[in-house]
């Protein structure tokens, strides 16, 4: 019997160690990851690459994101972020109806447009009904009707070494030591010109509400809500995105999140 | 592989007191790799995934989570009582205080609003971003040593003689359950039926399955392959079924360890980490099985 003995004790002593490192990882071993500089966290991060790569490979080009019925529209489209923005500027031009806003075109283009709610409305447009999937992890079905990207970036001719297409927003998301953070976000020209990307002023066949991202907010259909801005009133075309905010790409992407966010 | 057996430590001249059986090579070294793998990769997905849940603690059957209708399924949530706040799991309809636990837990002096604890996710306070982080490189190490080891265990034969059921497996079936129910193992190579079943439904069935609903709630392979989000029922019920199969999972690793603490730890992780397992004396039957 003392080799049974001996093989408990063995065991009790192994299973106390086990314990006691299961019970500390899952309090706040594994908290040293949040720091964004952590070597292991970039590691970790290199994954994403991996993921985009993936993606952009199975999903391609211009494959579409499911589009749905009116019947599958069943309540309004749920708000996220800011949902009422109380800067001057945009109170301003809320005020008014959006009628003095603009969507600036600028940067790597050959002509750089300043662009009307009504000329925006007078362009071709696309009706879609979709599922907006938030990162948090819900969705929700809604009809969305906009200008496609694409028409814009083709009226404002596209220089070849532009790469992404940045949207500046007029709502502050975060206010720090350092000034007031705008909100922005950026996605690449192949999902710029997807035929489902579209510069949406309207939403279940009524104009766009405030809390959903009037006068204009972008729809990026084969990825989640983050990288949809809200309030947009410029697009920028650069060649890299690195000497904006943090150098990340948008917001979200500048406190830890994927910049492809297909998943 | 063929099983290398050696004969276990014995002195020649007097019989030991307990007959010992032989030491055999149970586990190839490719079992032992991705089995320590994928423990370390399903750790870190449950932590991980239980933060990302935490976002948005909420499980819907359908395309869309009802916010204006109802279609939930599970909510964890925390609310004010006239006795303080309360932590709540409602479950179909049914309402549970899971105060302490779910919805609300931490120190009692200042109780956070959290469905999972905190000592239950990676990292511990609310990060949706380093949870994702965490989540995609663990779902990539598993089922990228997953789908090595499939396509390998197919071509060695592994599959086929070490996990698939037989005729004789199913067979031996009712009497294993005895066995099993009444605590009596046998040590073999082989593994028993309920073993291999077990076995067998984690890789062919959950981590599958896992993947799959992954990959469902995902836009971008939405556009790509609509037809699985479809088949499992829309985004948000692949979403439930994701978190499900997790349960499932975690249920798997409880009996795991359990039938493991029955049937000899030592020999048992000996097994595991070194691949050399004590099998029964001849004596005491030649049945195939144990933990």
């Amino acid at each position: 019997m003392s080799r049974f003995q001996l093989t408990r004790r063995r065991f009790l002593t192994a299973a106390t160690l086990g314990a006691s490192t299961v019970a500390l990882s899952g309090c706040d071993a594994f908290d040293f990851l949040q720091d964004r500089d952590s070597k292991v966290r970039n590691f970790l991060t290199g994954a994403n690459d991996l993921t985009y790569h993936a993606q952009r490979l199975i999903a391609g080009r211009s494959s579409l994101a499911q589009e749905f019925t009116e019947a599958d529209i069943r309540q309004p489209q749920r708000p996220n972020g800011i949902t009422a923005p109380n800067d001057d500027t945009y109170l301003a031009l809320q005020s008014n109806d959006f009628a003095d806003w603009r969507l600036q075109v600028i940067g790597l283009v050959e002509k750089p447009l300043s662009l009307s709610r009504q000329q925006l409305m007078s362009m071709p447009s696309r009706t879609q009904i979709t599922r907006h999937d938030c990162v948090e992890g819900w969705s929700c079905i809604a009809k969305w009707t906009g200008v496609p990207m694409a028409l814009v970036l083709d009226q404002a001719v596209v220089k070849p070494q532009a790469r992404y297409a940045v949207f500046h927003c007029l709502d502050t998301i975060e206010q720090s030591l350092s000034g007031n953070i705008k909100y922005y976000g950026s996605i690449d020209l192949v999902d710029a010109r997807h035929p489902q990307t579209i510069l949406a002023y309207g939403m279940n066949g009524r104009p766009l509400p405030v809390e959903n991202g009037a006068p204009l907010r972008v729809r990026v259909e084969r990825q989640l809500g983050y990288k949809m801005p809200k309030y947009v009133h410029k697009i920028e075309l650069v060649d890299s995105f690195g000497t904006m905010g943090l150098g990340k790409g948008g917001y979200w992407e500048d406190r830890g999140y994927d910049w492809y966010g297909g998943i | 592989m063929e099983s290398q057996v050696r004969m276990a430590h014995r002195a020649d001249k007097q019989p030991m007191p307990i007959a010992e059986g032989e030491l055999v090579y149970r586990q190839t070294r490719w079992t032992r790799l991705t089995h320590w793998l994928w423990a370390l990769s399903l750790f870190f997905l449950l932590l991980s995934g239980l933060q990302i849940f935490n976002a948005h603690p909420a499980l819907y059957i359908g395309k869309q989570s009802g916010f204006a209708f109802n279609n939930d399924v599970l909510t964890i949530g925390a609310e004010d009582t006239t006795t303080g706040p309360v932590g709540y799991t409602t479950v179909l309809g049914h309402r549970f205080n899971t105060t302490g636990v779910l919805g609300l837990s931490g120190p009692s002096d200042n109780p956070s609003g959290r469905a999972f604890p905190a000592w239950a996710t990676i990292p511990s306070g609310q990060d949706l971003a380093t949870g994702r982080v965490v989540h995609f490189f663990f779902a990539w190490l598993l089922s990228g040593t997953l789908f090595v080891w499939l396509v390998a265990s197919l071509f060695s034969g592994h599959l086929r003689r070490d996990l698939a059921p037989g005729g004789e497996d199913l067979r031996r079936l009712p009497k294993d359950i005895a066995d099993h129910a009444r605590l009596k193992f046998h040590h073999s190579r082989d593994y028993n039926t309920l073993q291999k079943l077990a076995y067998g439904g984690v890789l062919f069935m959950l981590l599958p399955l896992m993947i799959l609903t992954g990959l469902a709630m995902s836009p971008s392979m939405n556009a790509a392959v609509p037809f699985i989000a479809d088949l499992l029922g829309g985004r948000q019920t692949a979403r439930t079924i994701h978190f499900a199969t997790m349960t499932l999972l975690v249920g798997f690793f409880v009996i795991h360890m359990l039938m493991i603490l029955a049937a000899g730890p030592f020999n048992e992780l000996r097994s595991i980490i070194t691949g050399w397992y004590r099998t029964d004396p001849p004596e005491s039957g030649r049945h195939q099985g144990s933990a």
